[in-house]
């Protein structure tokens, strides 16, 4: 049985795919920030061992291969008696992923707030959480903006290798669908410009929210 | 919970892994090398704005910066065939590698030649330097001096990405896990312990490229 694929059926084929690798890098960027936050403020806590477990968290994440990381959590979780679909396991890496680099692109911004707001919030005797809730968390924020914008196009294209693991996203319908046209040359030239095309938007958004941001310091 | 760990297949099968880890060592060098190379020329094409290659280097550099590595790699790997350019699958990984880094390391050098002072460009001017020996010594050298911490950055990302190289079968650190997780039915285990060797590796060019920073491109520089 032969079925013949048409330029249209390989773009239709894409696209469904790209629901999945638009899906999954929501889910990886916004549960990311959320577990990003707390790493956050382990890593600027007064408390020396919750400033090291996070440190050590980040660095884990950032010197492994995410393909590590979910190959980890995709055998490890399977280990633990927990039946892990490749889906699971993409979004489950692909959040520690994320979180652990938003944490130190947040902390960065967190330090690049001057001390002298720090001292003069205490000296106004603010708590630690008033300090932080309105002195230094909308100071950072604004800084913040700028570089977790341009984080999010590390993310949709972390999720590509979650087609290793088994997961339709893109990458791996362009995989399939090479194999069945005999076409990879359009089909993976279709794929990076799918993907091209999710990412170059926020490329320009953050270039452009970097040079605002700049103007108005 | 029952299982239990069986480190045995994976201490068994050292010698693969170390020699795959080479591997990811010796296309991480021979990618930097050359990706750091293509990125001067890329930096210094955009920086002078030398017209039409600024254009081009600027397009090069959007395309390969927003699309992931392993998609690059497949187009490389297998679009590139119906071409009539065929390659083995090191070739195509060092290929992609080159490409990747030197789409990054051109807007990373690019910066650092952009925060060279006028005032250092005329006074070489005023010490009758060449333009050969104005870029040299004033433009390139400080240049990656001040860049070389983000250029070291990613070498590690390049050689933590060369993980996917797998895919295509070249016989890296990565395919090398593969093959025993394959054999063994240990996946954990043998993840685990290869997630362990890429962090090594990752502290250990850290310290290399600080190293050689510190001794060839800052050194000099002063």
């Amino acid at each position: 049985m032969f079925v013949q694929f048409s330029t249209w059926d390989i773009v239709r084929n894409l696209l469904e795919g790209g629901k999945w690798t638009l899906g999954l890098s929501l889910i990886a960027f916004f549960l990311g920030g959320g577990v990003g936050l707390v790493i956050l403020f382990a890593r600027i806590a007064h408390n020396r061992l919750l400033q090291s477990l996070a440190k050590a968290y980040i660095e884990v994440f950032q010197g492994t291969p995410l393909l590590m990381q979910l190959f980890i959590v995709f055998f490890g979780l399977s280990l633990a008696g927990v039946d892990v679909s490749p889906w699971f396991a993409a979004a489950a890496g692909l959040t520690l992923f994320t979180s652990a680099y938003l944490a130190e692109i947040w902390r960065g911004c967190v330090e690049s707030v001057p001390r002298g707001q720090w001292e003069a919030s205490t000296s106004l005797a603010l708590s630690y959480p008033q300090q932080m809730r309105y002195v230094v968390l909308p100071q950072a924020l604004r800084i913040a903006i700028a570089p977790t914008v341009g984080f999010s196009v590390q993310v949709v294209k972390g999720t590509a290798v979650t087609s290793i693991i088994g997961f339709a996203e893109l990458t791996k319908t362009g995989s399939m669908l090479a194999n069945a046209t005999f076409q990879p040359f359009l089909v993976f030239g279709l794929v990076a410009a799918a993907y091209f095309i999710l990412c170059y938007p926020l490329s320009l958004y953050a270039k452009s929210l970097e040079k605002k941001f700049h103007v108005a310091r | 919970m029952a299982y239990q760990f069986d480190f045995t297949p994976v201490l068994d099968n050292a010698g693969l892994l170390l020699t795959g880890a080479g591997f990811t060592l010796a296309l991480t060098a021979v990618g930097a090398v050359f990706g750091i190379g293509l990125g001067v020329l890329g930096a210094v094409c955009r920086a002078w704005k030398l017209a039409p290659f600024d254009r081009l280097f600027g397009l090069y550099v959007e395309v390969i910066r927003n699309t992931p590595f392993l998609v690059q790699l497949f187009f490389i790997f297998f679009g590139l065939p119906s071409l009539g350019v065929k390659m083995t699958e090191w070739q195509a990984a060092v290929l992609a590698m080159v490409i990747n880094l030197g789409a990054y390391s051109t807007e990373i050098i690019r910066a650092g030649i952009q925060a060279t002072p006028r005032g250092q460009l005329e006074a070489a001017e005023s010490l009758a330097m060449t333009r050969t020996q104005t870029f040299k010594h004033v433009v390139l050298r400080p240049a990656l001096a001040k860049v070389w911490p983000a250029l070291t950055s990613q070498v590690i990302i390049v050689m933590l990405g060369s993980a996917v190289c797998s895919q295509i079968a070249t016989e890296e650190l990565t395919f090398a896990a593969n093959f025993i997780q394959s054999r063994s039915f240990r996946a954990f285990e043998t993840y685990f312990v290869t997630t362990a060797i890429y962090f090594v590796m990752a502290l250990l060019i850290r310290q290399l490229l600080i190293q050689l920073g510190q001794r060839v491109v800052v050194g000099r520089a002063r």
